[in-house]
Parts: structure tokens; C-alpha cells; sequence
């Protein structure tokens, strides 16, 4: 069941907040759409990475000459094949990466930094024979003592992952190298001063494991390299020019000579922002002469591949008896895995972002350690420090017997909040939406006997950055939208909407492509929650670009002056009764004399945008424990967001309820649990548990309407905020379900089992 | 070595191929044949993405031994909408945004299909379990439920 | 090149010389959702895959007065679509049930559940509290072992060289008899039991006349609880002897600490099963239906 709250869009737009069909339907239930691992060339070779088993070891030395001499095997390939990078900051949709780590990441170099790093890779004609070429390489390992935990990594004499890494931004300035990457700070106010003026004050410490994106495409890729240099890629990403350009500093080649295709995508969710297989596939094309395809397994997709980090937060709220917050502090620890770069800035800037508090400080931990390099993940670092804030401001609630929204309603972020990062709101939505939940049935309805209700918050500030795209117009009138975006969840969809709308015509005579790295301008990576917003409004641009040309053309026909045009209902009109009298001008009738009027109707345009609008969520969980067992059930859930205007409102109800899902795995089940040696012992769907359809009940969504100024249609990101409010949402209604207030994911049954049980004389003592 | 030659239905058409022993249903499929309908996600019957039926049962074409399909009667994805007509579960997903990546989709619709041909009236908590093999990471599984049930709900009418 | 052969076998006997034949190298197929998992992760490697479902005895199940015989490759989808079995055996029943998705359940089977020798499997506690018979052909011909005794550690069975299981027989047995199984897994479905307790009971009136209790998870191989069975029999499984069965059941624990569980935490679980599938099944001998999730 969901209501979609639509306070001033009724009537307004004829396509836009409707639910066709999408473009890529009969395609992808039919099983026809093509995805990274279902692409196939004549003669392609097939290739295979070998990678190492050991957490920290040093690579004395790589002897693949008996590989290489294997009957079948065309090529192999180690980081003698990659040149050296030099330091290089870039952005990876809202992360950043080195260079200098990706080169490494991608090909171990002077280490093996994780269980799974890849050491070497072979192309060979079959994949049993690039298997046993693996066997042959003889790889010379020096294995090191190795730290998974961040409190391990951080203490004085843990292991050091990277002997020229110093602390950036320590106070006093680092002089001996270690595991902390940097240290960053963000302040407001003076939170001293502030908690002395607390009435309450609630200080705790929670922590989080890491856990996987999850996605249930493995990554894949085709490469096929040609004699004078080009090179062209099939992959499956989130970002194709990404891909593009990481690849072409890897190899050490000219973006222009790549050519990259998206596939279609079976999930990312920020995991496929970065490259694995692509450079590898690349250099052993360019070696081996011939097309080479790799897929990855789902061991090393779990091994290999960027999770989301764990981390340790400590986080201290003061408010005065009203509950008025007036102070807060945060301190993130988090995981960065193998090199430099976890999410610990946005999970630091999004902390206290749903609140106006004058006096905050934020303090954040990057620490690396022997794990894989991690990736984006949803709403990077966001989960994490939410988890730890609104558990703690779940407490206050309790402690001060307020209900939990009336809480959160007091000190709410509105239009002029100054966050702790620096930026100003303007029109957000975080009242609409915790005044949404609290008048919904879900929150309305009684707690049933033994069951428990939490309620959290969370916040993601989405982003726009660049986008290219183009439209044209066929013989018959009917529109072509090309955009650069591969589609993770429908947008394809939207942007369909978009144009359609703008152009005044039917949506089934709009078809949107998604073109490769040749054929439309440089887009960002689908990822930011930016797709609608920032490619969305280059849909628009270009369409309105066409448009102004389709009023040229019109003026034309008439022989009148184009100001004189306007464009409604799909046509071209005069402007008014003194113009002249004419009949209006359909796209057909302008198309079919297209070539008489000028040529080809074609529209561009390309942004670089910001003012995506941060979005909101709200989520509210209904949840029992059972007490002996400490087995939770999820009995009722829902989800509301600000979601500017919903362009499609099923695919964003579908972003809730994905992100509320993925959220609830990992409050409750999932987890990368390593054993003594370092390696990971739950490589697999069996042992990484993600929920189940048989887990959850229906997820309601509200989607709360406030427009965003900044975009002509009033869209705002909505992607990402979903999975930041479920973790405390799922924490709270255990606490109020069993009285016991959990700090540490998952929320599995031994370790709920285990402190109700520790808890149980008191709890026995309160009845 | 020599390959083994194994004839076999795919889809209501004599298929044959050459395989080995250690291959899986799914391998043939995807790489010999073509059809990629079927997906990978885990190769060890934990994702329920390379669902088939073999002789009118559901089962993870990556657990079975391409060689077992000699005499077997084959269904896959490519199989499901007849001609071009879609099958009611294929148009209610699309209609119901009952996928947004869309890998998932394929083992879906078969699970469903098995089910709703053995069970025309199913509770949604049966309809949960049932398809508790098929794991999906973009939808939370509510649209997927309720695409289900209303197709149960639509077949159950037309049958009257 | 692969050196792997695949072989399908038409009867008993044929899979029997096959399998001597394969000198220690052969695997029999039944579901193929172990082997094939094994194979592709390198925990095993035959020389030759045996296929056994050509076999008519070893994928059917079959009534002799009121014993069940479930041959050994029996898809677990098809013993849940077997009524009578079904009816007389719903703990049987719902352990095998219970292994794997709907997928899985349509290819794995009993005898591989048990030849595969988890000391997790689904169908072993409930198979041990049945008192089932395990039957083997072999190259000496055939024998019979009960169930308890059929597996010797994690991943070992007491077949000799050339030996198969052709199938499984569960006894003949008094009116006022049911079972029931449990587990406990973190998720709903699609998990490997952390703890698992079979319960079979028969009752004169109120009174336990007899029971048998397997516990699965909790030690290398599943065990036959005889304490715990003591101390149902000439109960009215009233809170007393509940308890002193469960404490029977966490006493015979000897877990591990792992990935999916504590020692600990098993040892409770334990006993908590035991009390609920007790009464389960004494509510089945009642006529109340404790139905499962899937439909039937």
C-alpha cells in the first residue's frame, strides 16, 4: 500500500507523476536485455585472475612462464603491464579515489593488501584452460602480520599497510607513518559551551560491520582491442565514462581511443562506480590480439570487490528538558579498507544534517586496513553515522518521555538551518515528512502487545555534476531523448516523461537511448542520486533546444517572424489571432519538411549543475524479538521521503522500498566476517545474509511532495536516502520491543539472544 | 575426453549440443546456445537468478549437470511469452515496476509461473516462501508480491 | 579438456558396478545441490558422476504396511506432494522441506541430505527421531543400518568402497504417532540450521508412551538423544519434563563457535526447540495442523 502525497501536483502535468510502461520492459522480461556477462565476440578468449590468498604479504616475485607455455593460454599479465600513477585525486561518483591506489587496487604491486587482490591474469581460449594456467603461476610471497579491525589498526604498533602514509590532517602534523589516512573535523557554534547548558545529556558508542552492496549481477566485461589502437569495451557500470577515463590513465592510452558501452546493469548501487576486470581485460586484448571477456565469481565479488565500510561512532547529544537539542558531538572511525578513502566525510557531514543545532563537533577517522578498498555503497557513510545518532536520539526521546517524531518535529532542519559542513538550507522537506509519518495510519495504529515501534531519520545531500544529452526528431515526428546514463533503476523511464511533457506529446512516441562514450557528450556516473535531477534537466535543455529549432522551422513554413511561435500541446502555433491565421504545425508536419526548412532537427545541451536538493527520510518499523531465540520479525514498515515531484511515482516508491530492505539487512544479518588468517569465511549469498521476500512484509512508501526550486520540474535526488534511516528505525524498535538497547550490527539472533539474556534480572527486576 | 552429445527440448524445440561432463545446465545454455535469459548470479543455487523448469519442475539450472538434460523437457525465460504475446506475470511486472534492474527478473517470473500453475490461490505469505530462492537487491520484494498475487487473482477470474 | 565422465545408471546393480568400477573416484548424482557446489569449489573432484535418478526404486516412495520406503534420490518437493507420507510423517516431511529454496527442493533429496553428512542437514534429526532404516546395496551385497549410526563425522558416512544408498525406510508405527522438526536459522528461509531438533512421539491418552528425539548442528554428527527422550516418556510433556528434556538436549551438545553460531548460543537453542517441536507434535497426534510457510 502506498499514498503518494501529491498536495499541488494534481492536475498540473499530463505525463509527468504518471506510470507507463518503461522503455526497457518487454526487453528485460523476456530475458532479451542484454547484461555485462550475456555479450559474447567470435574467437574471444577468456580471462581469469589470480588472486592472493594471503591479507599482507610482500610480492618478492611473479614467475608466469609455465602459464604462459600452457597450450591455449594467449596471454598474461601482472603490474609490470600497468605504468606507474602519480598521486592524483578524481572523483568516483561521491567518493574519491588516488590514482596512485587504483593502479594498485586493480593489480597488486609491491603488496597483496586483502584476501582476493588480484596478483596476475591470464586470457586463454576456455575457461578451464585459463583456470589451470592460474595453477601454474608461481607467485612469491613473503606474507606479513596483517589487521582487519580499525580500533587494531589505529593502536601505535598494529601493522602498517603503507610505509609513506601519514596522517593527513593530524593535529600535531604526523611524522611516522600509519594506518590513519586522515583525520577531519567540521564545527559549529562551540559545543563545549553548549553541553554545559544541557539538562540531559546522552553519550554512547556504537559500531557497524562491513557490508556489500550486494548486487546480484556479478561485475563483467568484454574488451576488444584493435591493431591501430582502439578499443572497445562492453561493461557493466554505473559510469561508462568513467570507465573510459580511468581506464585510459591505467593504460597510459588517449580516452579518445576507448570506446565504452554500458551494458545493462543488474545493480550497483555505488559498487560498479569504480573499475575491476575493464583494465585487466583491456591490456590482455591489447596482448593477446583477440576480444577477452571476464566475469567475476561471487567469492570474489565478496572478496575483491569495494563492500561499505564498518566503523565506530561515538556520539554525545545534549538538550535542554523541552528537548531542545543544544549541543552534539560525533566521532566516526571507518574503515577504508586496503588504500586511503572510506566515505568518513559525507558519514561526518550528513550526522546531525536533519537537525538545527547550534553548537556541534564532528570529528572523522579514514583508516585502511588489510580488507578490500572500499566503495560507495548507498549513500556513503551516511547508514553508519545515522545508526549511531538516531539510536541516541531514540534515548533522548526516552529520557525525556517525549514521543519520538515530537522530538525530532523540535529541532528539525528548515529553510535557513546552517549544517555543521557549512552549507544553508533552502526548501527541504524534513518537517513535511516527520509530519507525514506521524499522521499516517502505520503511526496512528497501536503497537501491538509484545512488538516493539522505532521510528528514525536520515539525510543525503544528492548531487548533480555533468551531464550531455541529445534529442531528435524522426520523418514521422516521433523523438528520439540520447542520454549517457547507464539506467540502475528506471530512469530511462523518466526522462521519457520529461521530454514528453515538455514537448507536449504522447510518452510511447518518445524512445530514450542510453549512448555510448563516442556517441553523446561526457556524463558523470549514475550514482549521486542524479540521474533524474542532473540528466534530467539535460533531457529538458536538449528538448528545449529542439523546440526553439522546431519554432525556426514553423516560423518558416508560415513565413513569419519566429518569435511569433509559440509551442503547445505538442505544436507550433501563432502566437495570436494579429499573426495571422494557421493551422497549427504537428512534430510530423515540421519533420516532413525538415529538409526543405534547414536539414536535421537535432537539440543538445550539457550541464554542470548543483541545487539537487537534499532529500529526507523519515522511516517508522513495527518488530518483534522472539526472547528465547532473539529471532526478530518485521511486521510492518514504512517509508517516507521528500522526493521533490515524483516523475515516475513507482520507481521512486521502488527506490524506498529497495533502500528500506537493504537497510534492514544490515541492521539485522549481514555482516564480512573474517577469520584469524584474514580471509573472508562468508564469500557467498549462503553466509552473507541479505534479506528474503519471505523476511519482510510490504513496504508502504509516503512520498511527501515539496518541490525543488532548482529544477524546472521540481525534482529532487531520491536514490540514496532511503537506506539511511532503517538501521536505528530497526535498533529503536528493538530497544522499545525488549527494553535492551542494542549498539553493535548486525542485530543477529546470538548476539540479541545473548543480551536479553545478559539483560533479563533487570528486566525482570523493572515488571 | 571425448564431449558429450545430448539431445534434449528447450523451450517446446529439439535442442542438441555438445557439453561436458562438468558443465551445468546453465553454462549450455548461456554459452552454447545463446540464450542468455538465464543469469549467474552465484553459481552455487543461492540467488535463484538461474531458474528453469526441467520436466515441470523449478529448479537452479546451475545445480544441474548439463548431461541430466538428455530426454528432459527444457523451460527458460526465452520460452514464456508465446509468440509475442506476453505472458499475464511478464506484463504485470512491467506494469507494476516490478523490477527496476531487471537481473533478477527472468528467475522471477519462472519461480512465479511454477507456482501460480501449481497453486492458483496462494497467500501472500505463500507466495514469500515460495520465492524465497529468488534473491532480488533492488525492490525489497513488495512490488514483485503484489504483481504476483494480482495475476493469481486475475487467472483464478478468467478461469470461471 | 575435461576428465570428468558422466555416467546413468538404469538400475540398482548397474550403479553398483559403476561405482567399483570408478576405483574410489565416483560420486553419486542424486539433487546434485551438494556435489555440484562441491565441484565447483574444489571440495571435491570425481573421476565419474553416477547418476541415480534413471533408477525407478531410488526416486519413488513407496507404502508396505504403513512403512514408507523413500528411495534415496527422491526429489524433497516430491515426498512434500506425497499425502499419505505427508500425513504420517509431517516431521519427516517438513525437514526436507526445509532444505534450500523451492528451487533446491525440487532436485535435492533425502538419501543426499544424509550421504552429504553436514552435521547441519535439515533431514537427519527428523530422520533419527523417525527410527528410519537406512538400506544400501553394495558389491557384497545388501545390508540395512539405522539412521543414527549411517554418518561418522562432518562429511563421512560408513559406506565401504562401491556401496550406495538405495533408499530410506521409515517403520510401521502405533496410531497416536507424529513428529515434528525444527531449526533455527537468522533468516526465514535459505539458511543452514544453526540448530535442528527432530521430536517423533507416540501418546496413550495424555501420557507419552514413547519418543525419540534427534538433535542436528550442535556436534560432528547428529545425535540420538536418549536422556532426552526419558525424560518425555511417561510425561504429559508438562513444564517439568519439557525442561528436564531440553536441559538433556543442551547437555549432549557439543557445538562449535562459527560463522553461524556460538556454543553458547547453540546449547540454549537447543533446548528451546526441544520444547516447542515436543508439543508440535503432540498437537499433530491432536489433530491441530502446524502447517509450513510453502503451499501445499
Amino acid at each position: 500500500m502506498s499514498q503518494a502525497h501529491r498536495p499541488n501536483m494534481e492536475g498540473k502535468y499530463k505525463w509527468i507523476g504518471t506510470r507507463p510502461d518503461r522503455p526497457d520492459g518487454a526487453d528485460k522480461v523476456t530475458g532479451r536485455a542484454r547484461f555485462g556477462a550475456d555479450f559474447n565476440l567470435p574467437g574471444q578468449l577468456i580471462g581469469k585472475v589470480l588472486r592472493s590468498p594471503h591479507a599482507h604479504a610482500v610480492i618478492k616475485s611473479i614467475d608466469a612462464s609455465k602459464a604462459l607455455a600452457l597450450n591455449g593460454v594467449k596471454a598474461v599479465i601482472t603490474a609490470q603491464d600497468f605504468p606507474d600513477q602519480a598521486n592524483l585525486i578524481v572523483p568516483t561518483g561521491e567518493m574519491q579515489v588516488n590514482m596512485r591506489d587504483i593502479t594498485r587496487n586493480i593489480m597488486a604491486r609491491e603488496k597483496a593488501l586483502y584476501e582476493g587482490h588480484p596478483v596476475a591474469a591470464v586470457a586463454a581460449v576456455s575457461e578451464a584452460i585459463a583456470k589451470q594456467a592460474l595453477a601454474l603461476i608461481k607467485v612469491d610471497y613473503k606474507v606479513m602480520p596483517h589487521v582487519i579491525d580499525v580500533a587494531d589498526a589505529m593502536k601505535p604498533n598494529a601493522p602498517i599497510l603503507h610505509d609513506h602514509l601519514l596522517t593527513e590532517g593530524a593535529n600535531p602534523p604526523a611524522t611516522k607513518p600509519s594506518n590513519i589516512a586522515k583525520r577531519i573535523e567540521f564545527k559549529k557554534g562551540d559545543a563545549k559551551a553548549g553541553f554545559a547548558q544541557a539538562e540531559v545529556v546522552i553519550e554512547k558508542d556504537y559500531t557497524t560491520q562491513a557490508v556489500h552492496q550486494g548486487y546480484i549481477e556479478p561485475h563483467a566485461t568484454l574488451a576488444s582491442a584493435a591493431e591501430d589502437g582502439q578499443i572497445q569495451v562492453w561493461s557493466t557500470t554505473q559510469g561508462h565514462f568513467q570507465v573510459r577515463g580511468f581506464c585510459a590513465r591505467l593504460l597510459g592510452i588517449e580516452t579518445s581511443q576507448i570506446r565504452v558501452t554500458p551494458t545493462e546493469i543488474g545493480g550497483g548501487f555505488g559498487g560498479k562506480t569504480v573499475v575491476y576486470l575493464e583494465p585487466l581485460a583491456m591490456r590482455l586484448s591489447q596482448k593477446s590480439g583477440k576480444p577477452v571477456k571476464m566475469t567475476m565469481a561471487r567469492e570474489d565479488v565478496f572478496r575483491a570487490s569495494g563492500p561499505a565500510p564498518g566503523g565506530n561512532v561515538k556520539v554525545k547529544i545534549g538538550a535542554t528538558r523541552d528537548g531542545k537539542i543544544v549541543a552534539a558531538e560525533c566521532i566516526v572511525e571507518m574503515q577504508a579498507g586496503a588504500f586511503p578513502g572510506s566515505p568518513v566525510g559525507p558519514a561526518c557531514m550528513c550526522s546531525f544534517a536533519c537537525y538545527d543545532i547550534e553548537n556541534i563537533y564532528i570529528e572523522g577517522f579514514d583508516v585502511v586496513s588489510n580488507r578490500p578498498k572500499v566503495a560507495a555503497y548507498r549513500a556513503p557513510g551516511a547508514p553508519i553515522s545515522a545508526w549511531a545518532v538516531e539510536s541516541t536520539m531514540d534515548i533522548l526521546a526516552q529520557r525525556l518521555k517525549m514521543d519520538p517524531i515530537d522530538l525530532r518535529l523540535k529541532n528539525a532542519a528548515k529553510a535557513g538551518t546552517k549544517t555543521a559542513y557549512g552549507v544553508t538550507f533552502n526548501t527541504i522537506g524534513m518537517v513535511e515528512t516527520l509530519q507525514a509519518v506521524k499522521d499516517s495510519e502505520h503511526y496512528k495504529s497501536p503497537v501491538k502487545p509484545g512488538w516493539g515501534r522505532g521510528v528514525a531519520a536520515g539525510f543525503w545531500f544528492n548531487i548533480g555534476a555533468d551531464s550531455s544529452a541529445a534529442s531528435h526528431v524522426g520523418e514521422d515526428g516521433s523523438v528520439t531523448v540520447i542520454s549517457g546514463n547507464p539506467d540502475i533503476g528506471g530512469s530511462r523511464a523518466s526522462l521519457a516523461l520529461m521530454a514528453a511533457e515538455e514537448l507536449g506529446v504522447d510518452y510511447n512516441r518518445v524512445r530514450p537511448i542510453i549512448a555510448d562514450t563516442a556517441s553523446i557528450g561526457f556524463n558523470f556516473v549514475t550514482g549521486g542520486s542524479r540521474v533524474t535531477f542532473a540528466t534530467g534537466l539535460a533531457v529538458v535543455n536538449s528538448v528545449r533546444d529542439m523546440i526553439r529549432e522546431l519554432k525556426v522551422r514553423a516560423a518558416k513554413i508560415w513565413k513569419i517572424d519566429p518569435e511569433a511561435v509559440i509551442w503547445e500541446g505538442g505544436m507550433a502555433k501563432p502566437a495570436g489571432n494579429q499573426v495571422g491565421s494557421f493551422e497549427p504545425l504537428s512534430l510530423a508536419d515540421i519533420a516532413a519538411q525538415a529538409g526543405r526548412t534547414g536539414g536535421p532537427i537535432n537539440g543538445h545541451a550539457q550541464l554542470n549543475v548543483t541545487g539537487a536538493g537534499p532529500g529526507f527520510g523519515v522511516h517508522c518499523v513495527d518488530l518483534k524479538v522472539d526472547e528465547d531465540t532473539g529471532c526478530v520479525t518485521v511486521g510492518r514498515y514504512t517509508a517516507a521521503q521528500d522526493v521533490g515531484t515524483a516523475i515516475h511515482p513507482s520507481y521512486v516508491e521502488g527506490q524506498l522500498q529497495g533502500g528500506a530492505v537493504q537497510g534492514v539487512g544490515w541492521a539485522l544479518n549481514e555482516e564480512y566476517i573474517y577469520n584469524a588468517k584474514g580471509r573472508l569465511d562468508n564469500p557467498g549469498f549462503l553466509d552473507y545474509r541479505m534479506p528474503v521476500a519471505s523476511d519482510l512484509p510490504k513496504i508502504e512508501t509516503i512520498l511527501v511532495e515539496v518541490p525543488n526550486p532548482q529544477h524546472p520540474y521540481g525534482v529532487r535526488g531520491v536514490g540514496e536516502v532511503p537506506i539511511v534511516p532503517p538501521l536505528a528505525a530497526v535498533g529503536n524498535a528493538v530497544a522499545r520491543a525488549t527494553g535492551v538497547r542494542m549498539t553493535d550490527l548486525p542485530l543477529s539472533p546470538p548476539r540479541l539472544s545473548e543480551a536479553l539474556d545478559a539483560a533479563r534480572p533487570r528486566r525482570m527486576a523493572a515488571e | 575426453m571425448a564431449k558429450i552429445h545430448v539431445n534434449t527440448t528447450i523451450n517446446g524445440a529439439p535442442t542438441e549440443f555438445l557439453c561436458d561432463a562438468n558443465q551445468t545446465l546453465l553454462d549450455v545454455l548461456r554459452d552454447n546456445l545463446g540464450l542468455t535469459g538465464s543469469k549467474e548470479g552465484c553459481g552455487s543455487g543461492d540467488c535463484g537468478a538461474c531458474s528453469v523448469m526441467v520436466d515441470g519442475r523449478l529448479v537452479c539450472s546451475c545445480l544441474v549437470l548439463a548431461p541430466e538434460a538428455a530426454g528432459a523437457k527444457i523451460e527458460t525465460i526465452e520460452g514464456m511469452a508465446d509468440g509475442d504475446k506476453l505472458h499475464p506475470l511478464q506484463k504485470k511486472f512491467v506494469e507494476m515496476a516490478a523490477l527496476q534492474c531487471g537481473i533478477c527478473t527472468p528467475g522471477f517470473l519462472i519461480a512465479a509461473k511454477a507456482l501460480l500453475e501449481k497453486h492458483a490461490n496462494p497467500t501472500e505469505e505463500e507466495v514469500r516462501y515460495w520465492l524465497a530462492g529468488n534473491l532480488c537487491r533492488c525492490t525489497g520484494y513488495d512490488k514483485i508480491v503484489t504483481a504476483v498475487l494480482d495475476v493469481a487473482a486475475e487467472m483464478r477470474e478468467s478461469a470461471r | 579438456m575435461s576428465e570428468i565422465q558422466y555416467q546413468a545408471a538404469k538400475t540398482v546393480k548397474e550403479a553398483v558396478k559403476m561405482m567399483q568400477a570408478a576405483k574410489g573416484k565416483g560420486y553419486i548424482l542424486a539433487g546434485g545441490t551438494d556435489l555440484l557446489v562441491q565441484m565447483k569449489s574444489g571440495a571435491r573432484n570425481p573421476g565419474v558422476i553416477i547418476d541415480v535418478k534413471k533408477i525407478p526404486e531410488m526416486v519413488s516412495v513407496t507404502e508396505k504396511k504403513g512403512a514408507f520406503t523413500i528411495g534415496a534420490a527422491t526429489p524433497a518437493a516430491v515426498m512434500g506432494e506425497h499425502k499419505k507420507l505427508r500425513k504420517a510423517w509431517p516431521g519427516v516431511v517438513e525437514a526436507c522441506n526445509l532444505i534450500g529454496s523451492t528451487q533446491v527442493q525440487g532436485r535435492a533429496s533425502a538419501g543426499g541430505n544424509l550421504c552429504n553428512a553436514s552435521p547441519a542437514a535439515d533431514s537427519v534429526p527428523a530422520l533419527v527421531a523417525a527410527g528410519c532404516i537406512v538400506n544400501i546395496a553394495g558389491p557384497k551385497g545388501k545390508r540395512s543400518v539405522p539412521v543414527e549410526k549411517f554418518n561418522t563425522g562432518p562429511g563421512r558416512t560408513s559406506l565401504k568402497p562401491g556401496e550406495i544408498v538405495v533408499s530410506l525406510t521409515l517403520p510401521a508405527r502405533p496410531k497416536k504417532s507424529s513428529d515434528a522438526y525444527l531449526r533455527l536459522i537468522p533468516r526465514t528461509e535459505m539458511d543452514i540450521a544453526v540448530v535442528g531438533v527432530g521430536v517423533s512421539l507416540t501418546m496413550k491418552g495424555d501420557t507419552v508412551a514413547d519418543a525419540r528425539v534427534g538433535l542436528g548442528a550442535v556436534a560432528p554428527t547428529v545425535l540420538l538423544v536418549d536422556k532426552a527422550a526419558k525424560a518425555l516418556v511417561g510425561s504429559k510433556l508438562d513444564d517439568a519434563a519439557l525442561a528436564a528434556a531440553a536441559n538433556a538436549c543442551s547437555a549432549a551438545c557439543r557445538p562449535i563457535d562459527d560463522k553461524r553460531g556460538t556454543i553458547k548460543y547453540r546449547t540454549k537453542i537447543a533446548g528451546v526447540l526441544l520444547k516447542r517441536a515436543a508439543l508440535i507434535a503432540r498437537d499433530r497426534i491432536n489433530g491441530i495442523e502446524h502447517r509450513g510457510h510453502r503451499p501445499v
